[in-house]
């Protein structure tokens, strides 16, 4: 009960993590790709409820920044105008869930601007676009994932339950993709695909590519369980009643499954956000100005942004709850799985 | 134990040999080539890049660039990289040294401190001990490499304890000896530590629950009453006890470190394969890239040998099935 319980919680704080990045739209206050070319890598402005005289106001307010006189990039807060932070708020156009269009904000501050995480070398507001990206990134992941556990499936239900020479051919090539450590891999398979090309193309070569490199681990999980499966004695009688192998594999075996799949889709989902981010940051995945979990990072790769500007490390930090989350849910599903081991965490996440 | 050490020999053959099979599919799916770029260079003839592409047999079937690629990597070669316009081997080695250096010294330290936490945490299962390094533990593993990488980075630029970025220091060349490992062990700290850090808490829980399930085997309790002192009891009878899985996992941890080292290099702009590896896909290098992969490859099968050479020494089963055929 308690094991069910906890798994129960696990979806729901990822659920609500998830719904936050699904409506970006609604709780970013600006476009993602809009620019401020005036105010370039402003610092995050801190939100307040006690003004310099130490009054204190029910609605919280930050300081604009103000160049410092006589520098031409350290800002100073201006403390004579106050700008209050407004809820509900209409404002930049966007989609809602990519259908509707909607201009309602959760915050915003009428005309003047607000960045909560300051702004980027082309002064666009780096909190929109860590939750935009965070479509982006989780999407790829989610998406990554499910491949990855379909191909898995497919080849693990083939290797087991025909076995001979399918089951050779296809475990010799699982342990040759295991082998090989996997950002090497990845790296070896988006060397040989094409470099420049739109943000979508990118997407989904991507997911192409990261989906492509980890299925050997769901496949030989799976494989073990058709096997053993196979040779159960309700399977047996359903064979002996004359049932087709395809009936078999679906009704009976298959899912025998479920329990294994839903684990390795919580080790991997994260492992994948971490992929995306990975070719992103290098320059490899998508490309500015979608923004990804990835690509907001690869600027900190020049050595002037990492001195002067700490706060575009920030977004690094944004995926930490995602992967609480998904380790929780993995941990949870294991534990429900087999109650009575200690827990062992499968190599998944490590090779 | 010839014809085990053999075995295993042949296996991590067999792999280096599947995994560069399966790099050379992979440039068959490459849509172009380093030369397809010169084709909108009006200074160059079309006729030149038919000669280049076939100087560099990029002309050619896939089996046979296969073979000849095979020829080169006999001649100790592998391969030319179109870029530098030499042989692929030499540039790689200077590279997979310091690789080698980074990840050799990260994987000693991950686990000279894995060992110790891991076993101390199985001890107290349940109690205090355990309970903050199990924390800890699942603390540190939600931090994906990157972040860390760059939060390590973001902080030594701030302090300014820590160098950060290559290997060496400007004036390395003028230094004594003593100050030049100095430097050089002044300059590994930031990536090695990001590297430990990253991989520490999978080798601790797996450390802790390999000893948790030997502690409580009837062996140990017959020890315990035989009054053998509790340390000697962990370490010298049931750590070797416990030691059977985390040998399988030595092995792979050397691949877990080698990929996170590939990143970690780039983001601290450390010498080695990452930054390297990178630059050849930007510029469709594909001998580099596959060169690289084989690199990597060897040392992982390389790994994986010492492990097998340590689970014939520290697991007596394995000896006597091989001694009984």
């Amino acid at each position: 009960m308690i094991r069910r319980r906890q798994v129960a919680i696990w979806l729901l704080v990822l659920g609500a993590l998830h719904g936050i990045v699904l409506c970006a739209g609604f709780f970013a206050p600006y476009d993602p790709v809009e620019q401020d070319r005036k105010n370039p890598y402003l610092p995050p402005m801190h939100l307040h409820l006690a003004d310099t005289r130490g009054h204190l106001h029910l609605r919280p307010f930050v300081y604009p920044f103000q160049l410092r006189p006589g520098t031409f990039d350290q800002y100073v807060e201006d403390t004579q105008q106050p700008r209050p932070l407004k809820f509900f708020v209409q404002g930049d156009r966007y989609r809602l869930l990519g259908f509707f269009p909607a201009r309602l904000h959760l915050f915003g501050a009428g005309n003047d601007r607000i960045y909560l995480l300051g702004t980027d070398a082309f002064g666009r507001d780096q909190l929109s676009r860590l939750l935009f990206g965070g479509q982006v990134s989780l999407l790829a992941g989610l998406l990554g994932a499910s491949f990855t556990l379909l191909i898995g499936w497919c080849i693990g239900a083939v290797a087991g339950y025909y076995g001979g020479w399918r089951d050779d051919v296809l475990m010799r090539l699982a342990e040759l993709f295991l082998a090989l450590p996997w950002l090497y891999l990845l790296f070896a398979i988006r060397a040989f695909l094409p470099l420049t090309v739109n943000p979508l193309q990118a997407f989904f070569l991507i997911v192409a590519v990261i989906s492509a490199v980890g299925w050997a681990r769901p496949a030989r999980l799976v494989r073990g369980i058709v096997l053993s499966a196979k040779e159960r004695d309700f399977v047996r009688a359903a064979r002996g009643f004359g049932a087709s192998n395809l009936y078999l594999l679906r009704r009976h075996i298959l899912p025998e499954t479920s329990s294994v799949l839903l684990t390795q889709a919580a080790i991997l989902i994260p492992q994948y956000v971490l992929a995306e981010m990975t070719l992103s940051f290098l320059g490899l995945g998508v490309p500015e100005p979608v923004p990804s979990w990835g690509n907001l990072l690869s600027n900190l790769q020049q050595y002037s942004v990492l001195v002067s500007y700490w706060w575009m490390y920030l977004p690094a930090l944004a995926m930490v709850p995602f992967f609480l989350g998904y380790l929780g849910l993995a941990s949870a599903l294991q534990e429900r799985a087999e109650p009575y081991k200690i827990q062992r965490r499968s190599l998944g996440s490590l090779a | 134990m010839m014809r085990y050490f053999l075995r295993r020999l042949a296996h991590a053959f067999l792999l280096v040999v599947g995994v560069s099979i399966l790099a050379f599919l992979f440039t068959a799916l490459a849509p172009g080539n380093y030369f397809d770029e010169m084709r909108l260079n009006p200074q160059i003839a079309p006729e030149t890049l038919v000669v280049l592409r076939a100087q560099y047999q990029l002309d050619r079937p896939l089996p046979l660039r296969y073979i000849s690629w095979v020829n080169s990597v006999l001649h100790g070669n592998m391969g030319f990289s179109f870029a530098y316009n030499t042989p692929v081997a030499p540039l790689l080695l200077v590279r997979a040294k310091n690789t080698l250096v980074l990840t050799i010294t990260a994987t000693i330290l991950a686990w000279a401190i894995a060992l110790p936490l891991g076993v101390w945490s199985a001890e107290t299962l349940g109690h205090f001990p355990d309970r903050a390094i199990s924390g800890g533990t699942a603390a540190l593993l939600v931090i994906p490499d990157l972040a860390l990488a760059l939060g390590l980075l973001v902080l030594a630029v701030r302090t300014g304890w820590f160098p950060t970025g290559g290997m060496a220091s400007v004036d390395f060349e003028s230094l004594s000896r003593i100050s030049k490992i100095r430097d050089l062990a002044l300059h590994m700290v930031l990536p090695v530590a990001a590297l430990v850090v990253s991989s520490l808490p999978l080798l601790v829980r797996h450390v802790r629950s390999a000893v948790a399930e030997v502690l409580r085997a009837p062996f140990l309790l017959a020890a315990e009453g035989h009054g053998i002192p509790r340390p000697t009891l962990l370490f010298r009878y049931a750590l070797p006890a416990a030691a059977n899985p985390l040998i399988s996992l030595f092995g792979f941890s050397i691949g877990a470190l080698l990929s996170g080292s590939l990143l970690i290099e780039v983001v601290m702009s450390w010498p080695g394969l990452g930054p390297f590896l990178l630059e050849a896909i930007l510029a469709r290098d594909i001998y580099v890239v596959v060169g690289g992969v084989l690199f990597s490859t060897i040392f992982l099968a390389a790994g994986n040998f010492l492990a097998d050479i340590l689970l014939y020494w520290v697991d007596p089963r394995i000896r006597t099935e091989r001694a009984s055929q």
